[in-house]
């Protein structure tokens, strides 16, 4: 059977289908734990579960399992089952001042009160394949581990809570964003984004966004094609809670857990407010998980649309609708869908107007001839 | 990974290939000051944007006799130039040292040190941005030719009309520069506070830009002239009135910090190996 065979329907998608887990499986003995791609895939976790825009790890867990760890495919099934979910509650607004931190730096002052925090970070490991994760035993290297951390039970029940660095520059008067104002949130999965966006979808856009089309806008704002380099007055990772107002009394609030956020604050050039004031700009990340650089970058981008200028990250459309993977990837892949019907539309076209070209062309040719002689 | 590292890979972790087409590329840079020579930038264990370039720099310089120096910010503990620092001991066995005087090789990120250079030291700076002709034109290919015509005008342009907005020239760190009155170049974000030291210097200064893929120098005994205008000149950043609270100097580039306590903005030495070599500063258990 020849490529007609695509419309073959049923049994070639069930077919396909099987193929897939084949290749999924057949050179293993055993299946993938989901329990350990959750513990032990954190950073795909993570940036899953931003992009699917559903806090969920043992969701993203399967759904990276499904997908043979290809993210933006997890993403896109975390997407469509949050579809089948309904919109309960608003949660109240998440303050990450109060979080519970396991990662704090500032690149814009050397001590900060509370001090450094560098938490798990692999920015000082250097990337040399470690080849002994051949045959690495779980509880010999937890125990190493543990050993050379020497934690003290004790120093671990302490919740580390710090004052945002950005307040030290607020408090002095340098810096100069107008006063968040509490509004319920623009919905992104209720309502279509229009333009211009509202400072809460832009916000939501970008939260939600493919870590690598972010990162790659935000090094261009960077690198020159564009107008912001800041500095990171605090980049933080910790466990916020999460409390939504008690249904029965609105001014009761009911704490429904906790979940892992980086949180960016990011200090850029400065600018001269209404009433003359010149004062730095602020550019505010915040992600789902630890996923700093997409943190890092939202903060870049949420402040290159506050600037005016002609470069890519300056224009609030083309950041907005470019950044989403299920979107991004979903419009590229159709390409592989039929387009017989376009294409035969198109080759006629082609045929006609080639037609035309060549009898043009035949005419001039003779009428050049016909002046020679 | 001390192991790791002598089993697996060469001295000073790049093949002599690489190391030679790397101090090619910076004898180039010697030969036209402040020109910007384009190399092929390898990939290392650290992130490109950490510091590739200079280290790039380092490991094809670094010979057996030589003792290493690597700074961040003025701060030899601070963790990237732990890490640099680290990274070069354990694929080279050199010795290292905190003393800018005992270094032969010092790796910078942000500082020239204190105390001047000499002529048998070479300072390493690690470089974010090579391009200064990046602030006003984002196309490589463009800024390549401007360099070549030396048509300034447009960052002259985006000098003065930074006076007209804001009062004064608004660049703060990495402050751009003409070498021996040729090219523009941008110094590596030191603060304006350093620029100074790179004119007619006794030292060789080397600039290397890993994910831009660069090499310039400033060689020694070379004019080094900060781009500003008749009346408007050139200004390094103000510390009038304060003084380190380590050794009391009143006269190096000085970090604020926020007493953790009281809240309180106090100022230290940014070159910590030079403000522990200090008389007032030795008592101090900092």
């Amino acid at each position: 059977m020849g490529y007609v065979a695509v419309t073959g329907g049923q049994a070639a998608i069930e077919t396909a289908n099987n193929l897939t887990q084949w290749y999924r499986l057949k050179d293993s003995d055993r299946s993938l734990k989901v329990e350990d791609i959750e513990h032990q895939m954190r950073q795909l976790i993570n940036r899953v579960m931003g992009e699917g825009g559903l806090y969920a790890p043992e969701y993203a867990a399967i759904a990276v399992k499904q997908a043979e760890g290809d993210p933006a495919e997890a993403a896109f099934l975390m997407r469509a089952y949050r579809s089948t979910l309904a919109r309960n509650y608003y949660s109240e607004t998440i303050e990450p001042e109060k979080m519970r931190v396991i990662r704090r730096i500032s690149s814009s002052f050397k001590d900060i009160p509370g001090g450094q925090i560098l938490g798990p970070t692999y920015d000082y490991t250097h990337r040399l394949l470690n080849f002994d994760l051949r045959d690495e035993n779980h509880r010999d290297a937890l125990n190493q581990i543990l050993d050379h951390l020497s934690i003290d039970p004790k120093h671990m029940s302490v919740k580390l809570t710090f004052q945002k660095v950005t307040d030290l520059l607020r408090e002095q008067g340098l810096v100069g964003n107008p006063d968040p104002q509490e509004q319920k949130p623009f919905d992104m999965t209720r309502q279509k984004l229009t333009f211009p966006a509202s400072r809460s979808a832009r916000l939501q856009a970008l939260s939600r966004g493919e870590t690598g089309a972010m990162t790659a806008l935000a090094y261009s704002s960077l690198r020159g094609y564009g107008a912001v380099h800041p500095t990171i007055g605090e980049l933080r990772v910790g466990y916020a809670g999460v409390a939504i107002a008690y249904p029965y009394d609105e001014k009761e609030s009911l704490y429904i857990g906790e979940m892992m956020l980086t949180e960016v604050e990011t200090i850029n050039s400065f600018t001269l407010n209404d009433d003359g004031a010149i004062t730095f700009r602020l550019g505010y990340g915040l992600v789902f998980g630890q996923n700093e650089t997409k943190a890092i970058a939202m903060a870049i981008l949420e402040q290159s649309l506050e600037t005016k200028g002609k470069s890519p990250t300056q224009d609030e459309e083309f950041v907005l609708l470019h950044i989403d993977s299920v979107e991004a990837n979903g419009f590229v892949s159709h390409l592989k869908l039929p387009h017989y019907i376009t294409f035969q539309s198109k080759l006629d076209v082609l045929r006609q107007s080639r037609k035309i070209s060549m009898e043009q062309k035949k005419n001039e040719m003779r009428d050049f001839k016909g002046q020679e002689v | 990974m001390d192991f790791q590292l002598l089993q697996t890979y060469n001295f000073a972790f790049l093949d002599e290939g690489s190391k030679r087409e790397i101090r090619r590329a910076a004898l180039k840079a010697v030969a036209i000051p402040g020109y910007q020579v384009p190399f092929a930038s390898r990939e290392l264990p650290i992130g490109r944007g950490w510091g590739t370039g200079g280290l790039q720099l380092t490991l094809s310089l670094i010979g057996d006799g030589d003792c290493l120096k690597v700074i961040d910010q003025g701060h030899d503990d601070s963790v990237n130039a732990v890490s640099i620092k680290k990274l070069v001991q354990t694929c080279t066995r050199i010795t290292t040292t905190t003393d800018s005087e005992q270094a032969t090789i010092i790796q910078t990120r942000h500082r020239i040190p204190e105390v001047s250079l000499r002529k048998d030291q070479i300072l390493v700076l690690q470089v974010p941005e090579p391009e200064p002709l990046r602030r006003v034109e984002p196309r490589e290919k463009e800024t390549k030719r401007l360099h070549a015509e030396m048509d300034y005008s447009s960052i002259w342009l985006r000098l003065y009309e930074d006076i007209v907005r804001w009062g004064k020239i608004t660049i703060g760190p990495d402050y751009p520069a003409m070498a021996n009155h040729r090219y523009i170049f941008n110094p590596s974000p030191i603060p304006r506070f350093d620029l100074p030291k790179l004119n007619q210097a006794e030292g060789l200064y080397l600039f290397g830009a890993g994910r831009e893929k660069k090499i310039y120098a400033i060689p020694p005994y070379t004019d080094v002239v900060p781009l500003a205008f008749e009346d408007y000149p050139f200004e390094t950043e103000h510390f009038e009135g304060c003084a380190c609270r380590l050794c009391g100097s009143t006269d190096t580039f000085l970090d604020e910090i926020y007493d953790e306590k009281t809240g309180e903005k106090v100022y230290q030495c940014s070159d910590t190996g030079n403000c522990r070599k200090r008389p007032e500063g030795r008592n101090s258990n900092e």
